[in-house]
């Protein structure tokens, strides 16, 4: 899944490109089991499992809504492969983590740090659900404190009657 | 009150404002951190010449153009022409970074190559492209397994870095190069990198 080969999109076939990704990434499942994986683990069960738990919290950068971990492209057995090595040689979560960030950017990370070109990403679902909520109260408020309007004596009447079960109510 | 009912109306156009704009947004363009840092040094066998290594270092002084590249890109094949052109008549020092060119290949299998034979394959294959498409690089170098590029923050292929005389990148560009690409966006800031340097 690269811009080359499959997606002969470039930018300028953008759709194209855009659909066929989307398409990749669906269904990339579904071929990959016949290839034989690439991304090889290695011996050391307990770095395979961290490994796997960063992979999870990492962007592939091709198929953009998958983790490393999970995505079948290339780049994102290199990457994976990249982090295995990483921690097996001793380096921490945060260092492989910075050397990705480095190279790709915040987008890699699934959890982006709290910056100022961020917080419209991290305030923003706080700040359309305090909006819902006093959208919410305005309109009960309003609601509540429309009157009802007060009835004449004729109609009291006739709602005693009708609420004691007595007489019927005439149609006329 | 009449004003009440034009609010879902409005609500409505900028929703339609909103995916208009964002329609047009790329997704699949990450802006790289790496703009702006030095670009990092490496040093790889050339196309040419595979007892020779090469890298960053050998530019040094001047600008240039990183070319990310492999002849089983299609969108390669695209922006070569304007590549050879670049190279050619408006003298852009481009050096070639050919990425995974036999295990990037999704229809080769290269697992079952020594690493001599990959590199052979790959030689060969470059080589091969080179002289039928032009080669507008001063050099190209293998990166076989594909570490270099990830140095380099790239996720597909063609992707171009434009590095100053200092060896700093100053811009990335994702995907393949043509006329309007360089005209409107890369070629002004080569003017301004080459401009800068006298």
């Amino acid at each position: 899944m690269r811009r080359g080969k499959k997606h002969e999109s470039g930018r300028s076939g953008l759709a194209r490109g855009i659909a066929a990704v989307v398409v990749a990434c669906c269904f990339g499942f579904a071929w990959a089991a016949e290839e034989p994986p690439k991304a090889q683990p290695v011996g050391d069960p307990a770095i395979e499992a961290r490994a796997l738990k960063l992979g999870h919290e990492l962007r592939c950068l091709v198929c953009q809504n998958q983790s490393i971990a999970e995505s079948n492209a290339e780049l994102a057995h290199d990457l994976m492969n990249q982090v295995r090595e990483q921690l097996a040689a001793g380096k921490s979560e945060e260092e492989v983590r910075a050397y990705l960030v480095a190279r790709y950017g915040d987008f890699v990370l699934y959890q982006p740090p709290l910056k100022a070109s961020t917080v419209a990403l991290w305030a923003g679902p706080f700040v359309l659900a305090l909006a819902g909520v006093l959208a919410l109260w305005r309109v009960l408020r309003r609601r509540s404190r429309e009157e009802m309007p007060a009835l004449s004596a004729e109609e009291a009447a006739r709602a005693q009657t009708l609420l004691r079960g007595e007489g019927k109510e005439e149609r006329s | 009150m009449k004003l009440k009912y034009l609010i879902p109306f409005l609500i409505f156009v900028t929703l339609v404002a909103l995916f208009a704009y964002a329609f047009r947004l790329d997704p699949r363009e990450v802006p790289s951190p790496l703009v702006g840092k030095p670009a990092s040094a490496f040093a790889l066998p050339r196309v040419d010449a595979p007892g020779t290594l090469a890298g960053p270092a050998d530019l040094r002084g001047q600008p240039w153009l990183l070319n990310v590249w492999a002849t089983w890109c299609v969108a390669c094949r695209e922006e070569h022409a304007m590549l050879v052109r670049l190279a050619r008549e408006e003298g852009v020092p481009i050096v070639g970074l050919n990425y995974k060119e036999i295990r990037g290949d999704a229809e080769l299998d290269a697992s079952r190559l020594s690493p001599q034979e990959e590199r052979e394959a790959a030689l060969l294959r470059a080589r091969t492209w080179l002289a039928q498409h032009g080669d507008p690089y001063r050099f190209s170098v293998l990166d076989l397994d594909g570490r270099v590029a990830i140095d380099y923050g790239v996720y597909g292929v063609p992707e171009t870095f434009l590095i100053d005389a200092e060896g700093v990148i100053r811009y990335k560009h994702v995907g393949p190069i043509d006329e309007r690409a360089w005209r409107e966006v890369l070629q002004p800031k080569w003017a301004a990198l080459v401009g800068g340097k006298r």
